[in-house]
């Protein structure tokens, strides 16, 4: 599958904004003064806008993008929509309840925190709901999603915690260690399972000429290619998976881990290790990407 | 309206013949024309007359080598395949659109696009395992086959053109166009006859579409027919034969 750099923003930085907004909402990172409020608000809001926006430019008419929130009963994708929407006004009431010093009652804070793991869980399924494409369509996909918002979150909300000059404990930090290293764990079993995830159909039962013999494509239908090989039989990636995989374990994983060890208290060194996980997190979704094949290019290629 | 509609009793779609088609692509050359004129956004190219043109279609004919037994003994034969929508009953395209572009309908189960309201995301054409779905690269929406919704129950054309725009066309009668829900039709009897079957039966997506696999190869299998044989005249009996000798006598 093509991959689209507006999507891969998109699902980076809004899992990693509203896995931050995860860790602030039950009370991770205490917000002292309005300034603190402001700030953090402002990176959080930002970071799950921006990721929202840059969503819109991969569309044909981002000018119709409302459009999407109305088919929550069947599509995931407009589910995404909506709860998203409903966690920044959420977020937004939050951060106003935190500058305001209203006290925001613990069953709001876990209500915004279901909210924000379904949105990310929407997100994931966008891909996993797809059976067309044998490895985004494995359980493990959502759980990716949902572990790597969680750990990048974590991440966030301690670089926040050291630029706020707020202490670290070592427990905290450790939490980031294993949540870190657990996510990535998902990660390369997902790398692993769904991998080796194949479509249940081959060329024979897609063209229904497989009780005559084994079927070959011998000539595509235009000589040049066309907007299903280009969207759906991506492949320059693929031929660097290892490479780029290494990329994505290296500096989404290895180095934000070495910084939580050797420095969990310095705020430079966090915020090179969040800028470090997002950057990792770029060739992983790259990779998600680049790595899928559709099962349309069985009619194309004979394989899927 | 993207959830999907109860079954509907009438399931118009199109049975095509795979023992018939000869891959000259006039259905697809047709569609194209039908399809970029009329409703809707025209169907795009792009470098149309340069090195790499890429436009969308709505129906594309691709062209399979079926090989049996290997070696000195393969048999091989070439089939044609034209590939358009299938109108699925179960059509994932419909229920993944975001905006309720994508739509079935519910009194004859063609699967269209609202083109005011796609956004051009490109996720249908994701969810369809045929693709059957191309993105326009001019006007950034999705663009499928409708049936020629807007012929079949037109009143202003000849009643014999009321029909999609390829099964009009087809030279050889490889493509038929009818209602699959009506067990009767000549469509569905043409299925029953021949073991029409699913395309990916394994998705799930329960096409109404039928493709009629080419029909054994009888003349293979039979002893070769001598030609010498033919050739050779019938000796004639009874008054034939006193006919035929009086002639030669004569010289």
């Amino acid at each position: 599958m093509r991959p689209a750099w507006s999507i891969i923003f998109f699902t980076t930085m809004s899992g990693l904004g509203l896995g931050l907004a995860g860790w602030i909402v039950i009370g991770l990172l205490p917000l002292m003064t309005q300034q603190a409020v402001i700030g953090v608000g402002v990176v959080t809001l930002a970071l799950i806008g921006a990721g929202l926006i840059s969503s819109t430019f991969h569309l044909g008419h981002p000018e119709r993008a409302w459009r999407a929130l109305s088919q929550w009963r069947s599509s995931w994708l407009s589910r995404e929509g909506v709860l998203a929407v409903i966690v920044m006004a959420g977020l937004a009431g939050w951060f106003a309840a935190g500058y305001s010093g209203t006290i925001v009652p613990v069953w709001a804070n876990l209500l915004l925190l279901v909210l924000i793991y379904l949105t990310v869980y929407a997100t994931s399924m966008i891909y996993a709901s797809l059976k067309t494409v044998a490895r985004w369509y494995h359980p493990l996909t959502p759980v990716c999603y949902l572990m790597f918002a969680a750990a990048g979150g974590l991440l966030a909300t301690l670089a926040m915690l050291a630029l706020l000059g707020l202490p670290i404990t070592a427990a905290l930090a450790q939490a980031g260690i294993v949540l870190m290293l657990s996510a990535w764990g998902v990660k390369l079993a997902w790398w692993r399972l769904a991998g080796m995830a194949r479509h249940a159909g081959s060329v024979e039962s897609a063209t229904g000429l497989g009780h005559l013999g084994t079927v070959k494509p011998l000539m595509p239908p235009h000589t040049e290619e066309n907007y299903l090989q280009h969207e759906m039989g991506f492949v320059v990636a693929r031929k660097h998976a290892d490479k780029l995989r290494i990329f994505a374990i290296g500096l989404g994983g290895v180095l934000p881990i070495i910084v939580l060890l050797v420095a969990p208290a310095s705020a430079a060194a966090l915020g090179f290790a969040v800028l470090s996980h997002v950057a990792g997190m770029f060739v992983e979704r790259w990779l998600f990407f680049a790595e899928a094949k559709h099962v349309v290019t069985l009619y194309y290629e004979g394989a899927a | 309206m993207t959830m999907l509609p109860e079954p509907s009793a009438i399931k118009l779609g199109l049975v095509i013949d795979l023992d018939i088609c000869v891959g000259c692509q006039a259905c697809v050359v047709n569609c194209k024309e039908w399809n970029t004129a009329g409703y809707g956004a025209p169907l795009a190219d792009e470098d149309a007359y340069g090195a790499a043109p890429m436009g969308a279609w709505l129906n594309r004919v691709h062209a399979y080598e079926v090989s049996e037994g290997a070696g000195e003994a393969q048999i091989s034969r070439t089939v044609h395949f034209p590939k358009s929508c299938l109108h699925c009953e179960e059509a994932p395209c419909v229920t993944v659109c975001p905006t309720g572009a994508s739509f079935k309908r519910a009194e004859d189960g063609i699967v269209l696009v609202n083109e005011d309201w796609c956004i051009g995301c490109g996720l249908c054409a994701w969810s369809c395992p045929y693709g059957a779905r191309e993105l326009d690269p001019a006007e950034g929406v999705m663009k499928k086959c409708t049936l020629c919704v807007d012929r079949i129950y037109n009143d202003k054309l000849q009643e014999e053109d009321r029909q999609p725009a390829c099964v009009r066309t087809c030279p050889t009668n490889a493509r038929h166009f009818g209602d699959l829900g009506d067990p009767n039709s000549e469509v569905s009897l043409m299925v029953a006859a021949r073991g029409g079957v699913d395309l990916m039966p394994e998705q799930d997506t329960r096409p109404v579409n039928k493709y009629l696999p080419p029909r054994s190869r009888r003349a293979a299998e039979e002893a070769p027919v001598s030609l010498v044989a033919m050739a050779e005249a019938e000796t004639p009996k009874g008054f034939w034969k006193w006919v035929d000798t009086a002639l030669e006598r004569m010289g």
